[in-house]
């Protein structure tokens, strides 16, 4: 059994534990959860639920946050 | 003696049941940093900006926020969906935006090809259409349409918005007879999105009768923002007074200002 699983963040490949939450990914990565938002395979992630969501082999996240724009 | 309703503040306006004095809404992209995008809107007087949703920067997560410059607590955030060409990127889109920011207040644009940009008014019906059955209130950027205008409102925009000219082009009010009607026959507010070039055509489109004007652009490429940002908070100012005491009619031809009795012979 691998170690590791593969999973896609914002378009990069990422080998992240098996089972590993997604608030334990973003403090990795070293976000401020309280200013970003998260999709995954295309379904909003609810910020309360961060630390309950296992992270899937195969899932495709996007992590966003608000940036200048008109 | 009465002041004018602008000029005396108490001609505010109201979108989707929320209450603004500004009727100037600014964006707060492409200008030099986040110091100079926080200077020009606090001199703008506005009171709700757009942003943008992006993906974070994976490899620098630490770098500064817009959020850092310009507060949610001080402005009340408008997310857009630029950049969106389909209606599943737009609904997608807001969906995060809602989730980072906790309110259903935005602004929907689907947009065409390059070189022009004009909204995807097919895409744009249908994002309208899933984003109100999913609770969000959009104000809509849309074709100087009135009859697309009337479908949007129709649906449950809480705000009409067509451009003046193509984002970022700085044309103006290309068709301001359009902005007219599309005002005319709207019960929600009408706004000119995009296209505003410089102070004068801000007034124009108040002016006009609109209730706000939205423009970004205008104010982050000119020379020295800040400054143009205080013209374009007096010009969007005195275009609404000159809209409420009503123009004076065009006339073709010469009509003396002083007395015609009395001259000396």
């Amino acid at each position: 059994m691998s170690k590791t699983i593969a999973i896609t963040v914002n378009g990069e490949a990422r080998e992240i534990a098996p089972g590993e939450s997604l608030a334990a990914l973003l403090r990795a990565i070293g976000l401020d959860t309280r200013k970003v938002a998260v999709e995954r395979n295309e379904e909003i992630v609810p910020r309360s639920t961060y630390p309950t969501v296992a992270l899937a082999a195969g899932d495709r996240l996007e992590i966003v946050h608000f940036i200048g724009g008109g | 003696m009465d002041g004018t309703p602008a000029a005396m503040g108490d001609d505010s306006w109201e979108v989707a049941g929320r209450r603004f004095r500004s009727r100037l809404i600014v964006g707060t992209g492409r200008y030099k940093s986040l110091e100079e995008t926080a200077a020009a809107i606090a001199a703008s007087g506005a009171e709700i900006v757009t942003v943008a949703v992006r993906r974070v920067n994976l490899s620098d997560p630490n770098a500064p926020m817009l959020q850092d410059f310009v507060s949610p607590k001080d402005y009340t955030y408008l997310p857009n969906t630029a950049g969106c060409h389909t209606a599943n990127e737009a609904v997608r889109t807001l969906r995060l935006a809602r989730e980072a920011g906790g309110w259903n207040l935005v602004k929907l644009e689907v947009l065409g090809p390059p070189p022009y940009l004009y909204p995807d008014m097919e895409g744009t019906l249908e994002a309208a259409k899933a984003l109100i059955s999913d609770g969000f209130e959009v104000m809509v950027y849309c074709a100087d349409d009135p009859v697309a205008a009337k479908k949007l409102e129709d649906l449950g925009c809480v705000a009409i918005m067509p451009l003046g000219a193509p984002i970022g082009s700085g044309l103006g009010l290309t068709n301001p007879f359009m902005i007219r009607s599309i005002k005319q026959n709207a019960k929600v507010p009408v706004l000119v999105d995009a296209g505003i070039g410089t102070a004068s055509d801000a007034a124009k489109a108040m002016e006009l009768g609109c209730d706000a004007v939205l423009l970004n652009s205008a104010i982050a490429h000119a020379k020295d923002p800040v400054r143009m940002a205080v013209a374009m908070k007096a010009a969007v100012e005195a275009g609404r007074d000159a809209f409420l005491a009503g123009r004076m009619p065009w006339n073709y031809q010469a009509d003396a200002s002083s007395p015609m009795t009395g001259l000396i012979r």
